[in-house]
């Protein structure tokens, strides 16, 4: 199910020069904010909550997974390029697989370590709040990967509709409307990390059953059918 | 011995019809897949690589389905006409993830390389190549498990005349081998120089398979229309309407020329010079009217 040559592909071409930059500004973002943060405002568990929160796991974290997730694959399918894994006798599935755990491990690196840093910056990881939203960023790096990946398949938009989702749904709409905080890969990811830790600073609107359920069919579901949808990826001619 | 069979294969986007009911047999040795610009050879291309799904018909290598066959590629090659390959690699990088995803190593690689004689630039970048050295990649990362059908999508277009013949010398092996290579192009003078047997597509449709030189003599003898202007048109005119090798002369006033139909290009080429001499008649103007590939083609299909 796992290909090492097209992991390195992968690797080379999500980790080039530019997009390492575009990966990291976020996270060094965080990390400044935070060493400012505690800097002016010293230890408080409130506040490092809802920097965590608000910026780690509601922005940075989803971000991280459209740059990781769209970036595996939108590129190589737009400029053509991924003729050259399509013309070998690899099966589908494990392409598609391969560059998912390339973009889990991309996104993971890339947002539940700077959480954990600017956690301990922050407050130390007092009350376990670093350690929980970490844990929420590894569970939310997994299922943000497989749905970038299928949109990054499906979708020359993909990046659009992948920012779309990540901050006019799960930002906007989820702080409007309570029903779209059950459709949101955020809450689910919270509601893993509120059982990991058992504090009382991360809080979901969803219950761990539901979330894991949904958690396990969403990253499910969406591997398959990028999986289903590369088989029948159609190349159309420069004519 | 590899065969690739397209079997009524029609191919529409929306309501445009790209490639229309084409059935042909590509065998063993250079065939040549000739056609304007736009005539559907990539898409049809696309098919037998199994990029496309036919809208109806089907496209079999030896009897087994190309589309959504992955284990195919064991016994294809392709060059795309695309640029696009993973331009942060080195060609000595890109040859061998190529050769790796065929279950094959570094070895297999190096002398994919050492075909294209692409070895003193390995292991620069490929975003520095030319368009001919990328050519060459390309090709090496096709050839680099031994397939036995090898499909290139206009693979001289951008490359300079050395590089051309390079690349012809080393198709035309390929075909001497025994094994099946398809390119397309759609500059008759390449498909001459490489492929005995060609199939020509117009506007979607096979208007010709077979012989390279018969094709050419049936797109010579058709009938070529000139533009004349002389000293006196009238007695030219009637000098050449007596001669079998013209089917038709009009005198145009407007333009103050002949408009000469011929239907025997040989003859009437010898012929007019002679019987403007003969007559003491000065020629002016000789230009061919419809020289264009595209009428050549629309010629084709007509016939």
């Amino acid at each position: 199910m796992y290909d090492p040559t097209v992991a390195r592909l992968t690797y080379r071409a999500l980790l080039g020069r530019r997009r390492a930059l575009i990966l990291s500004a976020l996270p060094v973002l965080l990390i400044v904010i935070s060493v400012i943060v505690r800097g002016l405002v010293g230890t408080d568990d409130q506040t490092a909550a809802d920097l965590l929160g608000g910026l780690a796991i509601a922005t940075m974290v989803p971000i991280i997974g459209v740059i990781a997730g769209t970036g595996a694959i939108g590129p190589e399918i737009d400029d053509g390029s991924v003729v050259y894994l399509l013309s070998k006798p690899v099966k589908r599935p494990t392409i598609i697989f391969t560059k998912l755990i390339v973009a889990i491990a991309v996104t993971m690196v890339f947002s539940a370590g700077p959480t954990l840093i600017a956690g301990f910056i922050l407050n130390g990881n007092g009350q376990q709040i670093a350690v929980a939203y970490t844990v929420a960023a590894l569970v939310a790096s997994i299922a943000y990967a497989a749905l970038f990946l299928l949109l990054g398949t499906v979708s020359r938009h993909a990046v659009v509709f992948g920012l779309v989702y990540a901050l006019v749904w799960e930002a906007l709409f989820g702080s409007l409307v309570s029903g779209a905080r059950t459709l949101s890969v955020q809450q689910w990811s919270l509601a893993v990390a509120h059982e990991v830790t058992g504090g009382s600073m991360v809080t979901s609107d969803v219950g761990l059953p539901t979330a894991t359920v949904l958690l396990v069919v969403v990253t499910v579901l969406a591997t398959w059918y990028a999986g289903q949808k590369l088989r029948s990826l159609t190349l159309a001619g420069e004519e | 011995m590899t065969t690739l069979t397209i079997d009524h294969v029609s191919r529409w986007f929306g309501n445009v019809v790209a490639v229309n009911d084409i059935t042909m047999t590509i065998g063993p040795g250079v065939t040549g897949l000739l056609g304007p610009n736009g005539a559907g050879k990539s898409t049809l291309i696309n098919m037998m690589g199994g990029f496309l799904a036919p809208s109806t018909g089907t496209v079999t290598l030896d009897g087994r389905q190309v589309w959504r066959n992955e284990a195919i590629y064991q016994h294809i090659g392709i060059v795309p006409e695309r640029e696009a390959m993973y331009d942060f690699l080195t060609g000595r990088e890109f040859v061998v993830a190529n050769a790796e995803l065929h279950g094959l190593g570094a070895k297999a690689a190096q002398k994919a390389l050492a075909t294209v004689e692409m070895e003193y630039a390995q292991d620069r970048k490929i975003s520095t190549y030319s368009k001919g050295m990328r050519q060459r990649v390309k090709m090496a990362s096709a050839l680099v498990h031994n397939p036995s059908l090898l499909l290139l999508d206009e693979p001289f277009n951008g490359m300079d005349p050395r590089q051309r013949m390079q690349l012809m010398a080393l198709l035309r092996k390929m075909g001497d081998e025994g094994r099946t290579v398809l390119f397309s192009s759609h500059i008759l003078e390449e498909v001459e120089q490489l492929a005995r047997h060609i199939e020509v597509v117009v506007a979607g449709r096979h208007a010709a398979s077979g012989d390279f030189r018969k094709i050419r003599r049936l797109m010579t003898d058709r009938p070529h229309r000139y533009l004349v202007r002389s000293s006196d048109d009238r007695a030219l005119a009637a000098a050449l309407i007596s001669d079998s090798s013209t089917s038709g002369i009009e005198v145009d006033l407007a333009e103050g020329a002949l408009r000469i139909q011929a239907v025997d290009f040989g003859r009437f080429t010898a012929l007019l010079p002679r019987v403007a001499r003969d007559h003491g008649i000065r020629l002016l103007t000789v230009s061919p009217s419809d020289e264009s590939l595209e009428s050549v083609f629309s010629y084709l299909v007509a016939a």
